[in-house]
């Protein structure tokens, strides 16, 4: 659980919000023109990175007002929070050495000893 | 238990992930097709990602005939699975209950107890007084919030020892021959001409013409390596266990509408767990709110619980799909093959899906369980919408 600025209400809990998924997901213009498997891909095809993420959330429990996020989702670390319309800021985080790889602080992965960013590998 | 090898220059083929479906999955490769010169990478130790988290709850009532084709195809096969390993899986067919707790829920539980016969799945309809009986610790009283009006009982299905069943399949694929790499991960993968020609890892370049990647939360991570996307999506999962205490609770309990499921391990502890994080994370952490709301319902569903100490608590990722039914596919790149999309319930299906998905690869041709589940049913809306029988997440 963590804590999500709205931007604008400030800052709450998770518990207020509600996830709304991938952000920046247009829905095709031309949809008559589209074969099944180019809807298929807006209909059910979605990023899954493990690291950076832009995804959408709600301030159901507030002012009902959706909004984007950047987080990083091997750490769950936020690292902005913008309008809907809006590019995503550039933003820099600690992503996994390795695909599978979990980061250095922050996985919640136990397995894995937590280091300072700046402690030799 | 299991030999240690150094990883060989090459392999008739490569499983990714050393849970219990990727084990499993070499297993019934080595047994049944003859493939013994392959190996299985496990980034961490195996057992240690989902195989190792999940509360074990199994059985087979789901709604569509696709669906109980391969979870009773695994049932079937657990039941035989410790003799055949020679390896205690503590396979307990105690039964599932899986609670209705308003006249909507209930009607479509009847539903699912009658296409679960037509289907063969043993599974009947409870009423509460019948609940009672089968299940004495569970409050039916009409005063609480969301009272209980019956359940199904499905009375061959329960748990086992996910632990045991993770190290059988271990030492039997290692006796038949095949490498079990652990501290080893998949980094990249390697194609000419279409077709896959080696996986590179953290320990050096490794040829093979097939791949079977069965990562579960990690199935996206490992596919976007060939730039295939899919449609699932990774979620933390929690589950946690309470002080042990002595024989309380003599089933797997399931509640959909209040969002809780509860068995008793031998040890005695009650496992407990129930939904995702709704956003997608990698954290193997899973947030306090969603415990807080699965303890607040099992404490009216069992009263007795409230006075409890829990004990630990921990989280998996867990790769959802939008059907709630898994992929089991071959893919646009020749040779590289996917199971994965089990989601919050895949345990169950373990031994069912090495099964299948073995033959899948070995004879790069769907085994007929199998071919439902294949990924071009979401561009033909086939779906295999699973929702109301996965519902609660376990
Ligand atoms: C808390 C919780 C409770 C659950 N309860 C139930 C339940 O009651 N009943 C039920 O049926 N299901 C349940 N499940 C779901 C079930 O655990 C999973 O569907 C199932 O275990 C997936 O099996 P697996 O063997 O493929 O996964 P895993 O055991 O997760 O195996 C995947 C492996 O791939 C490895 N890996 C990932 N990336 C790489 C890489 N790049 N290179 C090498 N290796 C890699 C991982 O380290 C991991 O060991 C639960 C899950 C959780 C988290
Ligand atoms: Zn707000």
């Amino acid at each position: 659980m963590f804590l999500i600025t709205c931007p604008y209400c400030g800052t709450r809990d998770q518990s207020e919000f509600s996830n709304a998924g991938e952000a920046h997901v247009a829905r095709p213009a031309n949809g008559e023109e589209l074969t099944d498997e180019q809807w298929a891909d807006f209909v059910f095809l979605r990023n899954n990175p493990k690291g950076l993420f832009a995804e959408r959330w709600v301030h159901t429990a507030g002012c009902r007002r959706f909004f984007n996020m950047l987080r990083n989702t091997a750490t769950d670390e936020i690292l902005a929070v913008y309008e809907i319309g809006a590019k995503p800021p550039k933003v820099t985080t600690v992503e996994p050495a390795t695909p599978s790889g979990e980061a250095p602080i922050g996985s919640g992965n136990d397995a894995v000893k937590v280091m300072r960013p700046e402690e030799p590998k | 238990m299991w030999r240690n090898p150094e990883p060989k220059p090459g392999y008739d083929a490569v499983v990714i992930g050393g849970g219990g479906h990727g084990l499993a999955t070499a297993y019934y490769l080595a047994k049944e097709h003859g493939m013994t010169n392959i190996a299985v990478i496990e980034k961490g130790w195996i057992g240690g990602g989902n195989s190792g988290r999940n509360t074990t709850i199994i059985r087979s009532n789901y709604l569509f005939d696709e669906s109980a084709a391969i979870y009773n195809h695994a049932l079937q096969l657990w039941t035989t699975l410790g003799r055949e390993l020679n390896y205690n899986i503590m396979m307990s067919h105690r039964g599932v209950l899986n609670l209705a707790h308003d006249e909507g829920e209930g009607r479509g539980l009847k539903r699912r107890v009658e296409a679960n016969r037509l289907n063969g799945v043993d599974s009947e309809w409870l009423d509460a007084k019948q609940v009672k009986e089968f299940c004495p610790v569970i409050n039916i009283s009409q005063d609480i919030r969301y009272p209980v009006l019956g359940a199904t009982l499905q009375r061959s299905g329960g748990t086992n020892r996910h632990d045991a069943v993770v190290w059988g399949y271990a030492r039997a694929c290692s006796a038949m021959g095949v490498d079990i790499i652990q501290q080893c991960e998949v980094t990249g993968i390697k194609t000419a001409k279409g077709a896959v020609t080696g996986v590179e890892t953290t320990r050096g370049f490794i040829k093979t013409p097939k791949v079977a990647c069965v990562t579960a939360g990690h199935t996206s991570v490992i596919a976007s390596m060939l730039d295939i996307k899919l449609p699932i999506q990774s979620h933390p999962l929690q589950a946690l266990v309470s002080e042990p205490i002595k024989p309380l609770v003599p089933c797997v309990i399931m509640s959909n509408a209040v969002h809780v499921y509860c068995s008793q391990s031998d040890k005695g502890e009650l496992v407990i767990g129930a939904g995702i994080d709704a956003h997608t994370s990698y954290t193997q952490r899973g947030s306090m709110d969603i415990i807080e709301h699965q303890m607040a319902s099992l404490c009216e569903l069992l009263p007795p619980v409230a006075r409890l100490r829990m004990m630990r608590q921990w989280g998996g990722i867990v790769d959802t799909c939008p059907d709630a039914s898994p992929i089991i596919s071959k893919t646009p790149v020749k040779g590289f093959y996917i199971n994965g999309g089990w989601g919050t319930g895949g345990w169950k299906a373990t031994p069912g899906s090495g099964h299948v998905f073995a033959w899948t690869v070995a004879k790069d041709d769907p085994h007929p369980i199998a071919a439902p589940f294949a990924l071009d049913r979401f561009h033909s809306g086939a779906l295999v919408a699973e929702h109301g029988a996965a519902a609660v997440a376990h």
